[in-house]
């Protein structure tokens, strides 16, 4: 493939614009206004993050650079010029040739936009054969050089796969190098890395940036995580509610915002727990004693995990997935019983199965989940969902329940006269998700397990969701197991941390012990992946991991 | 209830026809002792009258008004199939509900039994339990009931197949709720919209079994009055070239599509609600 000199040559020249781009959406038979008149313009060869919140209107306006709104969306205004072309004016045709083969589009979920039926490969030569590009057995042999480009396992090879037989970060890969078939001038990346691992993210950002470097091809950035955007943007666009908040260049931005707004997100992750006494000479209220566990086979998922839990404590389990770290949730619920060890409870043995369990057992642990969306049974209004355990596990009636079901809603901050009918689709992410915390409550338990309660949620959402879960420790004394991958969660809201890699604790041990050198081999590799304010980031600490990679050899779940 | 006018104005025309095709049936099948003019079996004028003002769509084979026995088939065999319709989702649905929620041999052994029901063609399995209990009413309704049983045992299982493994049915079992529990207030509520839907679909294919049984005399036994045993009975006319025999099958007809019609629109709706989220 011979890199492409004619774009190479055109370097600076405006390559798309973008002018008070309106655009509007229809829920309940009105349309409202949801991007109010934004303007954009990318350069060859450039790389323009957009970044905001969940409802900023960033994906919206990424996909209107094709020309393009979702069902349900129109533009109303503005004009959209691609290399000399109003796209707002081209007809379905003109676009439909411009699509795929000048412009690209990387969806966030790889795994749902691939079609598990075809092989990789032929789904990569779709396009530019169907654009009549170039003939199949060439585009075969550039799909390989791009595999391989893009450091995917066995490039000869990988591409007569199928997509359920490689990993969630390889498809990913795939899918850029589908984006890259046809060497487009503009590729629209849509949160790429969003559902990865930190460890798989960090290859993803790495190789897409390398092959957007190498073919001078300009791309959109789509992403909540300013981190992330900061390794590959040159310029930078915060936006918030459909408008541009901030422009500027990505060290600009980083180092010097303007805008409080941007500050807030640029100070995302700066929390921290206040470090609390040693629990020397307590008793733990939980303990896993040598638990192994498998969900049938021989396969298994946990490998003779023993770990602790103190009055008052967050103890947070970290790992890849795969990690055996929510099975280690099911095994101390009991949902799934261990095959062997025991769970003791203020010392004493728990049923290793859920139905063996009385109910004041069950009461005193419970458990928070990774979607409020599907946690919260959509036909129960707020009043059931936090009334239902104070009645079940304490017996409350009436006024009483009415009462302590109130209390509870401004506990988590939300006010109960405005709050208390409405059913969860009337809440956002982060208000079903503070649903869940106070229906947590309602039981009083003294654990609560936390399965990547703040994963799904928006950088600013997730933040404040910790802040309330610290702020109900400090109150009422209940301890934390929080399963998480996320190591900027765990610097902020734990005391001590429990490292796993497949199945295994590598390390554990209280947080400044964990976090500080010299670490295990794996938890420096978790620890290295986490994206840090600075553009020339990942670019450094690509070398130092390819070294670490080297010794955990075999030791780690493919990707 | 202002929200549910507001959908009905929206409604398009065909399923408005078929809202007013079930109301009009209804109307006439609970007021069919008030509309009527002489009573369900009652011997008025001789046999096969032409229509006339006295008779309005004339009388049958044995000289009985023809309106009248209309608007009383309206009346048994609409709620000989609504009632059965009725059994046949309380038993299908909640054998799926709890094959689904319980799982493993539980939903095992209901699934083998249902398949082996499934296995036998409807109307020979029917015609053949109905030869051996005899054919009074409960027997028919009871029979056709849980045939009718296994095709909503295979939905609800289905759909509730979905819902069984979301995290909120894992909270309510992690916080120890029961089975019942489990099943009335967490899955049922969210498998409601296609159990609904096919309830307007089943309502017609055993109202079409209840004809079709009658017809060969094996449903709704004389002298009551009934759509499907009165196309039997009045099949010599048509050889004349009168229409008035095929007035029941019109009537069936009729209120089929209009059911469907609703049905239609009820699916279109709420699969419509599911792409907004």
């Amino acid at each position: 493939m011979t890199t492409n000199n004619d774009s190479d040559a055109r370097k600076g020249e405006v390559l798309l614009e973008m002018r008070g781009l309106r655009i509007e959406g229809n829920s309940e038979d009105q349309w409202h206004e949801i991007v109010h008149g934004v303007d954009v313009t990318l350069r060859r060869g450039e790389v323009l993050g957009l970044i905001g919140e969940s409802g900023a209107g960033k994906s919206t306006i990424g996909i209107a650079s094709m020309g393009y709104a979702k069902p349900g969306l129109r533009i109303t205004d503005g004009t959209i010029m691609f290399d000399g072309m109003d796209l707002r004016k081209a007809s379905e045709t003109e676009l439909r040739a411009l699509r795929g083969s000048r412009i690209a589009y990387v969806a966030q979920s790889a795994a749902a936009s691939f079609n598990p039926a075809h092989k990789l490969i032929d789904q990569y030569c779709e396009t530019p054969v169907q654009h009549g590009v170039k003939p199949r057995a060439e585009a075969e042999k550039e799909a390989v050089v791009l595999y391989g480009r893009l450091r995917l396992p066995d490039p000869e090879n990988i591409g007569y796969r199928y997509p359920h037989q490689v990993s969630g970060g390889q498809l990913q890969r795939a899918m850029t190098a589908m984006a890259m078939a046809c060497q487009p001038d503009l590729i629209v990346f849509d949160e790429p890395t969003t559902a990865l691992d930190v460890t798989t993210q960090i290859e993803v950002l790495a190789a897409i940036k390398d092959i957007v470097r190498l073919y001078h091809t300009a791309a959109i950035y789509i992403t909540h995580d300013l981190a992330v955007v900061a390794q590959m943007a040159d310029s930078i666009m915060v936006l918030r509610f459909g408008d541009t908040i901030e422009v500027g260049t990505a060290r600009e931005m980083i180092e010097s915002p303007k805008e409080e707004y941007t500050r807030q997100l640029l100070a995302v992750r700066t929390f921290r727990k206040e470090e609390e006494v040693s629990n020397e000479g307590l008793d733990p209220i939980l303990k896993v004693e040598n638990v192994t566990a498998s969900y049938g086979g021989n396969v298994m998922v946990l490998k003779d995990v023993s770990v602790e839990i103190h009055k008052a404590r967050t103890v947070a389990v970290v790992g890849e997935s795969g990690s055996g770290k929510s099975t280690l949730a099911r095994a101390i619920t009991g949902l799934l019983p261990p095959l062997q060890g025991q769970v003791y409870y203020h010392g004493e043995p728990l049923p290793r199965a859920l139905k063996q369990r009385n109910r004041d057992q069950l009461r005193r642990m419970q458990m928070i989940y990774q979607m409020p969306d599907t946690a919260l049974n959509p036909r129960q209004k707020i009043r059931d969902v936090i009334g239902r355990p104070l009645e079940f596990y304490l017996g409350y009636k009436g006024a009483k329940k009415e009462e302590r079901t109130r209390e509870l809603l401004s506990m988590i901050e939300m006010e109960p006269d405005q709050y208390i009918d409405r059913q969860p689709l009337e809440l956002s992410g982060g208000q079903k998700q503070r649903i869940c915390i106070a229906r947590c409550l309602a039981a009083e338990p003294e654990l609560i397990i936390c399965d990547e309660v703040t994963s799904a949620l928006d950088q600013l959402v997730a933040e404040e969701i910790l802040k309330l879960l610290q702020r109900l420790q400090d109150e009422l004394r209940v301890s934390y197991m929080f399963i998480t991958h996320d190591l900027a969660t765990v610097k902020a809201i734990a005391d001590e941390i429990v490292v796993m890699l497949l199945g295994e604790i590598v390390e554990q041990g209280p947080k400044d012990k964990v976090l500080a050198p010299p670490h295990h081999d794996y938890t420096e590799l978790l620890l290295s992946s986490v994206p840090e304010m600075d553009p020339d980031w990942l670019d450094n600490i690509l070398e130092h991991r390819r070294e670490l990679e080297s010794h955990l050899v075999g030791q780690r779940p493919p990707d | 209830m202002g929200n549910f006018w507001k959908e009905l104005k929206k409604a398009p025309i065909s399923a408005k026809l078929g809202m007013l095709i079930i109301v009009v049936n209804a109307f006439v099948a609970i007021f069919a002792p008030i509309i009527s003019p002489y009573g369900e079996t009652e011997i008025v004028g001789s046999e096969f009258e032409p229509w006339s003002d006295t008779f309005l769509l004339g009388t049958d084979n044995l000289g009985r008004d023809m309106f009248t026995r209309m608007n009383y088939g309206a009346r048994n065999t609409i709620g000989i199939a609504v009632l059965t319709t009725i059994l046949a989702f309380l038993l299908g649905s909640l054998m799926g509900l709890l094959a689904s929620t319980l799982g493993g041999w539980v939903d095992q052994l209901i699934s083998r039994i249902v398949d082996i029901l499934l296995a036998i063609p409807t109307l020979i399995f029917a015609l053949l339990v109905l030869t051996i209990v005899g054919t009074e009413i409960p027997n028919v309704i009871a029979c056709i009931a849980v045939i009718y049983s296994a095709p909503v045992f295979r939905l609800a299982r289905a759909v509730s197949m979905n819902i069984v493994v979301l995290d909120f049915v894992e909270v309510a079992r992690l916080r120890g709720e029961g089975t019942w529990w489990i099943i009335v207030k967490e899955v049922l509520p969210n498998s409601m919209p296609p159990l609904v839907a096919e309830f307007g679909l089943r309502f017609c294919f055993v109202f079409l079994v209840i004809s079709a049984l009658s017809f060969l005399g094996l449903g709704i036994q004389p002298p009551t009055a009934d759509w499907g045993s009165m196309v039997r009975d009045n099949a010599t006319l048509i050889t004349y070239g009168d229409v008035t025999p095929l007035l029941p099958a019109a009537a069936i007809a009729v209120l089929t599509v209009g059911v469907n019609f609703v049905v239609d629109w009820f699916l279109y709706k709420t699969s419509g609600l599911r792409d907004d989220h």
